[in-house]
């Protein structure tokens, strides 16, 4: 592994992951709809990104595009580049030269992740053997040696295992070796616990983040869930309907969240020290991706809604080191529309 | 309109709305060879209690049992041994209530909201569906349906005649409870009804659940495994694993003075929830065993942290540590012979 990582010192000037503008679209006969809409962020090397939001905010979608994973019918626009190489301007054949060795992903049900015919074993071995050109005999042993980092117990009985005979927890254990299996430099983790029990979730959790850090990876998980975000992030990114909202070290984020979507969502999550009284959930649900409203997205559903919001889409401004929100509540625009929410206000 | 299937309280406000005693579920299995059998132990032996106007939170992992005890409570799957007692009145017992009535006063509302519904019926034909096989008049059933659309806050003019796939996910829940409710039920059961939906739309969905409880005086047993949720609406609460219940308690006592150590573990898997604080070690290793064959003695032992060689060879009883606390753990019960358990009785006493 040394001599892999020598030469990445030289690189580590430029960002490991840097998107800019990133739109998906996905066009079928009857209806155009944007899924990501302009999308920027960059990923040093050894960080953890991780991507907040519900079903349907564009998350997911985001994070596939980065390995090209999408169907054919996605169609994109801006800019992806991990460790220097324009993904969208790579040939289809050129892909595999990335997937898996430069950036990896888990995902969240490795009961279909896995193939069911073949054993843990082979299913890692064949993939370092299709990478890494070795023997047969040199594929297993790395698998082994995989399992072990991944503290699958008694490793060299599980390698002949079949996914069906192992438990949740050790199956997702296995799909995070397979993921390893060829050094990958960025990891992307769909969900990686929602499938879990509590009790096996922090073990994942805690391994993800000990497996970053000891192999400097830099990692961008997707989750729904502030918890997890809480526990092994750097920086959050929040998306509502396909745009980040609000972006920036977790800390900042969660204590003082600059955007009224992430108040919302920390407002209505249940806390562990909450009991009876009324949560504050977030009016209204997700609008519709194929018709979104004039203006800020989250407009029809904020508590802080003024004239000023329809007129267009507010741009991600900063607040305070390294914070970014997408909302003119609090930016210069807010002072000067202030008098039209009064006049409203008053009516 | 409804009130005129409001069914009455029988037994009194101190009667216990539930009573469930050594409830039991076997499923057999076709085991790794053809002659053997094996046997999943869903629900072994589980006891409880559900006063009225309460709400008993049920927590544990997955095979733990939850969901098998929801569906033996409303004879959904026939339990093998032990006694559901309604409202003082024992369930399937020539003088007892029928598994039929039990049906009509214990409503249900399950996890996948898009499963539960009929992708073929509107959603007003859902709701009125069971008002109309216990017959009431067509237009009267659908009048009725629009009411309950109403109380969980669907207006009927929007959604009576839109199918279950036009709605979203939170909209759907609402539907199941809407239909949950149209029976005037006494009981609802609610297993993992949240658990599906975003974090926003389940804040609404929890604060609908809560006013619709105050106003319609009902019982919930609440079934999830997120702890936060638990604890924000149950009044006492049961931890389940491998079938057995293995502590039982208000909900202020379980979560500030645990007693098992599953339970323990269990809450302090919990995530933080502050960057500042993350967990640095796991509570627990390893998954849950599988309910074929569990361990022997206390189900727990082969992940407890204090496990001695009793906890192999006998079962742990329920005992009471405190107040309405029940815990099933011999480091908890003064007379097993766990080396803890003469210190748990001596702060006791």
């Amino acid at each position: 592994m040394t001599h892999e990582n020598a030469p990445l010192p030289v690189e580590s000037a430029a960002p490991l992951v840097s998107v800019e503008n990133l739109s998906v679209t996905f066009r079928s006969p009857d209806k155009t709809v944007t899924v990501v809409n302009d999308v920027s962020f960059t990923l040093r090397e050894g960080e953890a990104l991780c991507l907040l939001g519900e079903s349907g905010s564009g998350k997911t979608v985001t994070m596939r595009s980065l390995m090209r994973l999408l169907p054919p019918t996605a169609h994109y626009t801006g800019r992806i580049r991990l460790r220097g190489i324009d993904v969208l301007a790579l040939k289809a054949g050129q892909l595999s030269g990335i997937r898996g060795s430069l950036v990896s992903m888990i995902f969240q049900e490795p009961m279909t992740a896995l193939d069911p015919v073949f054993t843990i074993g082979q299913q890692i071995a064949e993939t370092v053997r299709r990478h890494d050109g070795v023997s047969h005999a040199a594929a297993r042993t790395r698998a082994l040696d995989l399992l072990e980092l991944v503290q699958i117990p008694s490793a060299r009985r599980r390698l002949d295992a079949y996914p069906f005979e192992l438990s949740g927890g050790l199956r997702q254990r296995a799909m995070i070796a397979l993921a390893l299996s060829c050094r990958p430099r960025i990891l992307l983790a769909d969900e990686p616990t929602t499938a879990l029990d509590a009790t096996v979730q922090i073990q994942v959790l805690l391994l993800l983040r000990s497996l970053q850090r000891e192999l400097g990876m830099s990692t961008i998980f997707v989750t729904h869930d502030l918890g997890v975000a809480c526990e092994v992030a750097d920086r959050v990114a929040i998306m509502y309907a396909g745009r980040f909202v609000e972006h920036g070290a977790v800390d900042d984020v969660l204590t003082h969240a600059a955007h009224p979507y992430t108040e919302g969502l920390l407002h209505s999550t249940v806390h562990a020290e909450r009991q009876g009284g009324r949560l504050e959930p977030i009016a209204g649900s997700p609008p519709d991706l194929a018709a979104l409203p004039p203006g800020c997205s989250f407009e029809p559903r904020c508590v802080f809604a003024r004239a000023a919001c329809r007129a267009g889409m507010p741009p991600l401004s900063e607040r305070g080191a390294g914070q970014l929100a997408r909302c003119i509540r609090g930016s210069s625009i807010h002072e000067a529309s202030a008098p039209v929410y009064d006049a409203e206000a008053s009516l | 309109m409804t009130e005129a299937i409001r069914q009455p309280d029988i037994g009194g406000p101190a009667q216990p709305m539930l009573i469930v005693r050594d409830l039991q579920r076997h499923f057999v299995i076709r085991g790794q060879t053809r002659r053997r059998k094996d046997v999943v132990r869903a629900v072994d032996g589980v006891t409880f209690e559900v006063a009225k106007g309460e709400t008993l939170g049920v927590v544990g992992e997955s095979g733990c049992g939850k969901s098998t005890t929801a569906r033996l409570l409303m004879h959904l799957t026939p339990p093998d041994r032990g006694e559901i007692i309604l409202d003082g009145e024992k369930v399937g017992d020539p003088r007892g209530v029928s598994v039929r009535d039990l049906r009509r006063s214990v409503q249900m509302v399950f996890q996948d909201s898009f499963a539960s519904l009929n992708p073929r019926l509107t959603i007003c034909d859902s709701v009125a569906f069971g008002l109309r096989v216990n017959g009431q008049p067509a237009t009267t059933a659908r009048l009725n349906a629009d009411a309950m659309l109403r109380m969980v806050g669907l207006t009927p003019e929007t959604f009576s005649d839109r199918y279950p796939h036009e709605l979203s996910g939170g909209q759907r829940q609402r539907v199941n409870i809407a239909r949950a409710l149209a029976m005037s039920p006494r009981v609802l059961i609610l297993d993992e009804a949240v658990s599906a939906l975003d974090k926003s739309v389940e804040a609404q969905v929890l604060n609908l659940l809560l006013e619709l409880k105050e106003r319609l005086t009902l019982t919930y047993l609440f079934i999830s495994h997120d702890l936060a949720v638990v604890r924000y609406v149950s009044d006492r609460v049961v931890v389940m694993y491998l079938g057995k219940i293995v502590e039982v308690g208000p909900v202020g006592a379980i979560y500030d003075r645990p007693h098992h150590p599953y339970t323990r573990a269990l809450l302090a898997s919990r995530l933080s929830m502050n960057p500042k604080q993350r967990i640095s070690a796991p509570p627990l290793t390893g998954d849950p065993p599988n309910p074929i064959d569990p361990p022997s003695g206390c189900r727990f032992r082969t992940r407890c942290p204090i496990a001695e060689a009793v906890c192999a060879l006998a079962e742990p009883r329920l005992a009471r540590v405190d107040a309405a606390h029940d815990v099933a753990c011999h480091a908890c019960d003064a007379g097993s012979g766990h080396t803890l358990a003469r210190l748990t009785g001596m702060e006791g006493a």
